[in-house]
């Protein structure tokens, strides 16, 4: 029996060995390992920092490098900030049928592509889009508008993909809060904003910081929004990534690259974690 | 003396139910009032309408004489208990408890000290810091209702807030809640569906059934003096017949039971032909060995035991008559009876004055 | 503010107009994209030229509907082909994780647990190419040493399936995880009691009472793997899936044509996703 129970737990504990091991740690360490050297010439190379010389070096990899990591940032604050009256709205004020249609409402334009998604966005905003029709024929403009390829755009589209995952943890934490809590927040003499801020949000804080964390690593991992939406001039981290391995073949610096943007999504999410004293194991699992 | 708490002609409908109907009351100042009813019966309803969560469709709720229907919920005069307390999770006791006082605007040193205060109050010193799931349940209903009453409430609402505990905490915290309310001297409203609570704690019950009350008055008075067969059959427990009225005479009636049983009982308002329900309690029965020692009573008959349902003090007996009807006997626990046991022939007699009759069909009938 | 505290009511109608605004802003992309696919013109936008099915049924130039257009076609194939394995592969993989995670106590478990979570936080471009980047390592070496190239290490379908296996095994096994949590132990010991070994217990009583959230791993990991972008970005070789087959279009130019792809993929992914909430609101 007992040895059934080792084998058992060898068999089990194998395919995850193999998954974590050949998909994830021994691939990170050979990107790291790559994005140490450089090319001295053909098919040999020496050991060096010069790729993360080069990265923290040239103005337009940095400025892209601060550029994506700030716009994340904004992008994720002002998905937090639409969704949470939604979130609230679904999880405490509807009741019954409207509150399961509302949240299933939520989901459905999530489990369609971000290409569809991006799309839409673009029949839109183009200079021969809806809105720009739309606004000419209002007389609000006299010529078509062109709103795509701009940053508000870009941010538009952001958040708008990523909203779903900011929305179902917020309702999932609120819906635990008990009516009563409320209640009796109000009872005690709380106004609307008191019970807010003293009972609602920090009620609602787990929520608050696994929607955050998922939200800022999908902007910063993004790729098609700010390809299709954002300016020809305002590169995104990803795409710098994308060319330096796909189109200029470098694949060093693409690898030194694609680690500053682990570096900085590991210690945005670690700080995130600290702020609020909690685990990565509470937050996801 | 203006009461603390009077409602009046409160109806709260919802969709086609009416969840409250026409129901009014008050409570005077200091006073433990309590509402007894089954589940479902509108007693919660109507807390929630004291408390301002629920607007009645009509009537009127005023503390102090003055109406709060325009006041919202957290502007009342009137503080709650929850049912599972609602405690904040995410604070701490002090915080708790200093909650109300901060909406106040009280300094910082002020609530401290208040908060002390309460705590002293409720027995509990020093706990100010912990969390509030670091409490057994004793300890948190005593937080939950400091948390109320450093606001000095004009009303206190407490939702069966003893429910969630386990039976000892709960005879235990009837004792120490009617003590809480001598101290703070604040008038509170309790509700629940436990009539022990009910009976222990209060000085006036209303016994609430579908939306109305069926009884105001004191323990005793629903004990000995129901008014309707709902109350009878609510409060305590009881044998019960329907039967026909043969003979009324005064207050005592003279009736035969649907099985054929012949008994003498009083109540008011009936007339020969008319049927009835017949309540008499475990209780009020004497169990004798013999014949001569019931002659006093005006019912007796004898019958074999068929069951007996040992539990201490409150042991029963189910005995059997001729006519095959079973009655639920007190088994007094001075000796006498020790040696009992099954098919053992006994006699049984009670007053007329504790069989007590309503009128099948009667208001509140059930 | 619930509704048993009363609200004046402008604060109530201007609260349930924000929220229906909201609703809009989600809804409005996806209902363009729907709507101009049925558009008679070369081009998803105004002005509107009349009603059309041609871009789902056409079979002439230049108005070639979903259904003749091959390229389209064998990109969806693809994709199902992908997404089939990938939801295999990684329930399965979710399965056995779940297991261990719930019924074995070992050292580093939690350091083993938080390993199992990290992909969630890794940028998927990042996934992918660290594998690329590997597996051509692997390619490589195995070059020098036996001069043998292993095609299926490079760029291709293979790469695909694992760049996405990689980051979707850990959503199966927090599903599958969650539910096993709920599992009552002595149901499998009652089983025991009643003469089945271990894993009869296992495959007659706890695989089914797993089924509903497997069933939801599979339909959840599918959509997944099927409207993966980024890490199929870097990993694609010369069988494109449905998505980046659409953005090398997008890029060139768009046409209604891909309206329809995009209403049909709307209307395939809700119909799944909806048939999975319903039929785990049944069991």
């Amino acid at each position: 029996m007992r040895n059934q129970s080792r084998v058992a737990f060898y068999l089990l504990l194998m395919p995850l060995v193999l998954w974590l091991g050949l998909l994830i740690i021994i691939p990170h360490i050979d990107m790291l390992l790559i994005s140490l050297r450089e090319r001295v010439s053909f098919g040999v190379y020496d050991r060096s920092l010069a790729q993360y010389e080069k990265a923290l070096t040239e103005p337009l990899y940095l400025r892209t490098f601060a550029r994506t990591a700030v716009m994340s940032v904004l992008a994720t604050a002002i998905t937090l900030l639409i969704a949470f009256p939604v979130a609230y709205y679904i999880a405490k004020m509807a009741r019954g049928r409207l509150q399961q249609v509302l949240f299933l409402l939520c989901l459905i334009p999530f489990y369609v592509s971000e290409l569809v998604r991006t799309f839409g966005w673009m029949i839109l905003l183009r200079e021969t889009g809806i809105v720009s029709n739309l606004l000419q024929w209002a007389g609000l403009a006299d010529q078509p508008v062109e709103m795509l390829y701009t940053d508000a755009t870009m941010m538009v589209g952001l958040v708008y993909t990523s909203m779903l995952f900011m929305v179902v943890p917020l309702v999932t934490t609120l819906e635990s809060l008990d009516d009563s809590v409320i209640e009796a927040g109000y009872d005690l003499g709380g106004s609307g904003l008191s019970v807010l801020r003293e009972i609602i949000i920090p009620h609602a804080m787990p929520g608050i910081v696994s929607g955050c964390i998922v939200v800022f690593m999908l902007s910063l991992g993004n790729y098609l929004t700010p390809t299709m939406l954002g300016g020809k001039d305002s590169l995104w981290f990803t795409e710098m990534i994308y060319n330096q391995f796909i189109v200029r073949s470098n694949w060093e610096l693409g690898a030194a690259f694609g680690f500053m943007l682990l570096v900085l999504s590991s210690v945005i999410v670690w700080g995130m974690l600290r702020l609020t004293g909690r685990t990565l194991k509470e937050t996801m699992g | 003396m203006t009461p603390d708490l009077e409602c009046v002609d409160l109806v709260k409908r919802f969709g086609d139910t009416t969840a409250v109907d026409n129901v009014s009351f008050s409570v005077p100042p200091g006073s433990f009032f309590s509402i007894l009813g089954p589940s479902g019966c509108g007693k919660t309803t109507i807390m929630r309408m004291i408390a301002g969560f629920l607007d009645p469709t009509t009537g009127d709720i005023r503390i102090k004489g003055g109406s709060v229907l325009d006041t919202p919920p957290n502007k009342r005069p009137v503080n709650m208990v929850f049912q599972h307390l609602a405690l904040f999770p995410m604070m701490t006791i002090a915080e708790n408890i200093g909650y109300g006082l901060r909406r106040r605007g009280m300094s910082k040193p002020e609530i401290a000290r208040k908060v002390d205060e309460a705590l002293e109050r409720i027995g509990l010193p020093g706990i100010g810091a912990r969390k509030v799931d670091e409490l057994s349940g004793g300890q948190k209903q005593r937080v939950a209702i400091a948390r109320c009453m450093v606001l000095e409430p004009d009303v206190l609402l407490l939702d069966e807030p003893l429910g969630a505990l386990d039976l000892k905490l709960r005879e235990h915290m009837k004792v120490e809640l009617k003590a809480l309310q001598a101290a703070f001297d604040t008038t509170f409203v309790y509700i629940t569906h436990d009539q022990s609570e009910a009976l222990v704690m209060s000085d006036q019950i209303a016994v609430m059934n579908a939306g109305r009350f069926e009884q105001v008055g004191t323990g005793q008075d629903l004990y000995y003096r129901p008014e309707t067969p709902f109350v009878a059959g609510f409060i305590g427990d009881t044998n019960r017949w329907s039967g026909r009225i043969e003979k009324a005479e005064g207050g005592t009636l003279q009736l035969r039971t649907e099985s054929g049983l012949a008994m003498r009982a009083s109540g008011a308002g009936l007339a020969p032909g008319d049927m009835a329900e017949i309540f008499v309690r475990p209780e009020a029965i004497r169990l004798a060995a013999t014949a001569e020692g019931l002659a006093g009573f005006d019912n007796h008959l004898s019958g074999t035991v068929t069951s007996i349902l040992f539990n201490g003090a409150a042991s029963r007996l189910l005995v059997q008559d001729a006519a095959g009807e079973t009655l639920e006997v007190t088994l007094p626990q001075s000796g006498e009876f020790d040696r009992l046991k099954r098919g053992d022939m006994v006699h049984i007699g009670w007053g007329a004055g504790q069989a007590t009759c309503f009128a099948t069909g009667a208001a509140g009938a059930r | 503010m619930i509704p048993t505290i009363p609200q004046s009511r402008t604060v109530r109608i201007v609260y349930g107009g924000y929220v229906a605004l909201f609703f809009l802003y989600l809804a409005l992309p996806l209902t363009v994209v729907a709507v101009f696919a049925f558009n008679d013109s070369q081009f998803p936008s105004l002005p509107w030229e009349g009603f059309t099915w041609n871009w789902f049924f056409g079979d002439t130039r230049p108005q070639i509907g979903v259904f003749h257009e091959r390229g389209i076609l064998g990109a969806v194939g693809t994709s199902a082909f992908v997404a089939a394995c990938v939801a295999v592969l990684s329930v399965a993989v979710g399965t056995t994780n779940a297991f261990l995670f719930n019924r074995y106590d070992f050292r580093g478990k939690g350091l083993l647990y938080v390993l199992m979570l990290l992909p969630l936080v890794i940028p998927g471009i990042v996934l992918g190419i660290s594998i690329l980047v590997f597996s051509s390592t692997l390619a490589n070496g195995i070059w020098d040493l036996a001069q043998m190239d292993i095609q299926a290490l490079r760029p291709g379908l293979l790469l695909v399936i694992l760049g996405q296996f990689s980051f979707i095994t850990t959503i199966a096994t927090l599903v599958i995880s969650a539910r096993l949590q709920k599992f009552d132990r002595t149901l499998e010991e009652a089983a025991l009691n009643l003469g089945a070994d271990r894993l009869t217990a296992v495959r007659t009583i706890t695989l089914p009472f797993l089924a509903p959230a497997m069933i939801g791993a599979v339909v959840v990991a599918f959509l997944m793997s099927f409207e993966n972008f980024n890490t199929t970005l870097m990993l694609v070789g010369s069988d494109a899936p449905l998505t980046i087959a659409m953005f090398d279009r997008l890029k060139e130019g768009s046409t209604p044509l891909l309206n329809a792809v995009s209403l049909l993929l709307m209307l395939g992914s809700s119909l799944l996703a909806l048939m999975m909430i319903l039929f785990q609101r049944r069991s």
